[in-house]
């Protein structure tokens, strides 16, 4: 999935706002991008077009190498339907559907209505340690373990891209990092790539990449914490130190790049 | 059960009060329906059930007769003009007309006389309950129906009265004949119908024709519009179409009816539409979701249509199932509601058509929705 050059008006007239100004961004397989920037920044509107949601004004968007230009509603929904899954901020679940049916309902809008689907869903839910609660409803669910069901109807259908808009801003931080150590589980898979847009800085040890973002531009990009443990356990595993140390730092040398590019970023503007 | 049909359902049954207003629209509205339908449809049989229940081939009526109950009286030498022609192998006259009653106190109400030969085909009472239909034939015997012994001031077999100072003796009860217009029948013999209607002995109002064996309905009633004067031949169901239309749309009855039933299916229409769109509003951030992870515009529409649906389902059984009591409620009354299994099919076409057709303001809401607001919200 990758945009280039995207610009975004939206509005019209006096109203009319330049919410992007040239990005361009790509999200490889196996990695977990946090899209970080203050409010206002045009995270959320990156995020609608890269999930072909909103058309860009100018600039182009591809995803598993088809562009959406020219595409019409219903033809990016099936773009949506075969490559995307998204992960919301408010969880956005039927209140009146249990977790395994939540599930299903990705596979459902897909034509698969079989058995099948059904063991898929649940298998869905066991990844994301749901298996005993297919049975309740949301109502039932903590805010963590909606967020769960949420991730799993992502995964569900095997989705290229999981975009997921703000997954930890309601949760505690224990839910939280439990939800992005989900995230980061479900990024594993080479041939996925999962988006997170993020204010939270406690999630940064779970970042691959870290872009950020202000004013419609992007900023700065750094390698995440993940990506440099990665790096490390490659080229000298006998160096391997524990996880807790090694998130801790990692989270440390995050959190200074993100405060680098973000000082960056104020002086560019 | 497949999801889609779930989801419908949990979303239609998840807000309760508004699930039994919208069926309690839908049952208002299809009851009204059913009654305004089910009265067409029995006036419409009840104006028509001495044409249904006369023996002929062919009906040879004054020219102009506009329906059964309104005939001017014809000359004989049109029977014998018919009897001329070939292929009709009998021409049997009855005669109609209204009459006065006079009970034994001495009160009086108007009747509907039918004078017809027991000893040939002709139009003769049926549904007999009590007696036979040769008692007729006893001197001042009539029929009378027992839903009309209130009205004539009779307790049934031997009861007598007086049409047009002559006696009259109530030798056969009948069960189910009944006019719409509440004027009671009273068979009896055509001789003594024109006596007790003071109609010459060479009048009678229709003349019911017999077509001989081998011979086509369509060729002899040719043959008899060439020879007939002042008279025309029509077959039943003409007659009966004629006095249908006569009644039903010439009064304005019909109209009446019919606007009663478009009433119900504009208030439910709307009632139906109304709760639908709500539910809709409600549910929109569902939708948007739907809409997000890539449901087709199609796959949402079917969610809206289930619901519609399942409405029309559920309030046409609970609407079907009142009919069913004002049909036996109203069996035994002047004009009762009649609902024959094609009506009660119709009613349910139109009943899902009507959801179907309000469900379209809620996908219209639907088509709006921007799939990006599920980040906003």
């Amino acid at each position: 999935m990758a945009a280039v050059d995207v610009v975004k008006v939206l509005g019209e007239g006096a109203g009319k706002v330049r919410a992007l100004k040239g990005v361009s961004l790509a999200l490889a397989g196996g990695e977990l991008t946090l899209l970080m920037g203050p409010s206002g920044s045009g995270k959320t509107t990156l995020l609608s077009i890269l999930g072909c949601m909103l058309s860009p004004t100018e600039g182009t968007v591809q995803v598993c190498g088809k562009s959406t230009a020219g595409l019409k509603a219903e033809q990016l929904a099936k773009l949506r339907r075969d490559h995307i899954g998204f992960v919301f901020q408010s969880y956005h679940l039927f209140p009146t559907l249990t977790a395994l049916d939540n599930v299903r309902l990705t596979l459902d809008v897909r034509g698969e209505y079989s058995q099948r689907a059904a063991a898929k869903a649940g298998d869905a839910l066991a990844a994301v340690g749901l298996a005993h609660k297919v049975n309740s409803f949301p109502a039932e669910l903590s805010g963590g373990e909606q967020q769960r069901v949420a991730i799993a109807r992502a995964i569900v259908a095997d989705a290229a891209a999981i975009l997921a808009d703000e997954p930890t801003a309601a949760l505690d931080a224990e839910n939280g990092q439990s939800i992005m150590a989900v995230l980061a589980d479900v990024a594993k898979n080479p041939r996925r790539g999962v988006l997170v847009v993020t204010h939270d800085p406690r999630i940064l040890p779970f970042a691959s990449r870290i872009v950020s973002i202000d004013d419609g531009r992007i900023v700065g990009e750094a390698p995440g914490a993940q990506r440099r443990t990665n790096e490390a356990s490659i080229t000298n595993e006998a160096s391997v130190t524990s996880k807790a140390s090694d998130n801790a730092q990692a989270s440390h040398n995050a959190q200074a790049s993100h405060n680098a590019q973000a000082s960056h970023g104020d002086k560019h503007d | 059960m497949p999801l889609i049909i779930k989801l419908a359902a949990r979303n239609l049954f998840h807000d309760r009060l508004r699930f039994i207003a919208t069926i309690i629209g839908i049952v208002f509205s299809i009851v009204l329906v059913t009654v305004q339908m089910g009265l067409f449809v029995s006036f419409g049989r009840m104006v028509t059930t001495m044409i249904d229940h006369a023996s002929a081939d062919l009906w040879i009526v004054p020219l102009g007769t506009k329906n059964f109950e309104a005939p001017s009286p014809m000359d004989e030498v049109e029977r014998a003009r018919a009897l001329s022609v070939e292929g009709v192998a009998d021409a049997i006259p009855i005669l109609v007309s209204f009459a006065q009653w006079r009970m034994s106190d001495g009160g009086t109400t108007p009747v509907f006389i039918i004078g017809s030969d027991p000893k040939v085909p002709g139009l003769h009472p049926w549904n007999v309950v009590e007696g036979k239909l040769d008692a007729l034939l006893i001197p001042g015997a009539v029929a009378i129906d027992q839903s009309y012994f209130e009205r004539l001031g009779s307790k049934g077999l031997g009861d007598t009265a007086e049409i047009r100072d002559r006696r009259a003796q109530v030798q056969v009860v009948t069960k189910g004949i009944r006019s719409f217009t509440t004027t009671p029948f009273v068979f009896t013999t055509l001789d003594r119908a024109r006596t007790y209607t003071g109609t010459p002995r060479n009048k009678a109002s229709y003349l019911l024709v017999h077509v001989a064996a081998g011979t086509g309905v369509e060729t002899v009633r040719g043959r008899l519009q060439k020879v007939l004067v002042k008279a025309e031949a029509l077959t039943p169901g003409e007659f009966s179409d004629r006095s249908r239309s006569f009644w039903l749309f010439g009064t304005g009855a019909g109209a009446a009816l019919f606007g009663g039933a478009l009433l119900g299916v504009i208030v439910g229409t709307v009632i139906i539409a109304q709760t639908l769109y709500a539910s809709t509003k409600d549910h929109i951030n569902e939708f948007a979701t739907l809409r997000a992870i890539g449901s087709s515009g199609r796959y949402i529409y079917t969610v809206i249509i289930i619901q519609a649906l399942l409405s029309a389902v559920i309030g046409f059984c609970i609407a079907a199932a009142i009919g069913l009591v004002i049909v036996r409620v109203t069996a035994e009354s002047a004009l009762p509601v009649f609902m024959p299994p094609a009506l009660t099919a119709s009613l349910f076409v139109l009943t899902v058509a009507m959801c179907i057709f309000s469900a379209i303001t809620a996908i219209v809401q639907v088509m709006r929705v921007d799939p990006a607001m599920v980040f906003t919200r």
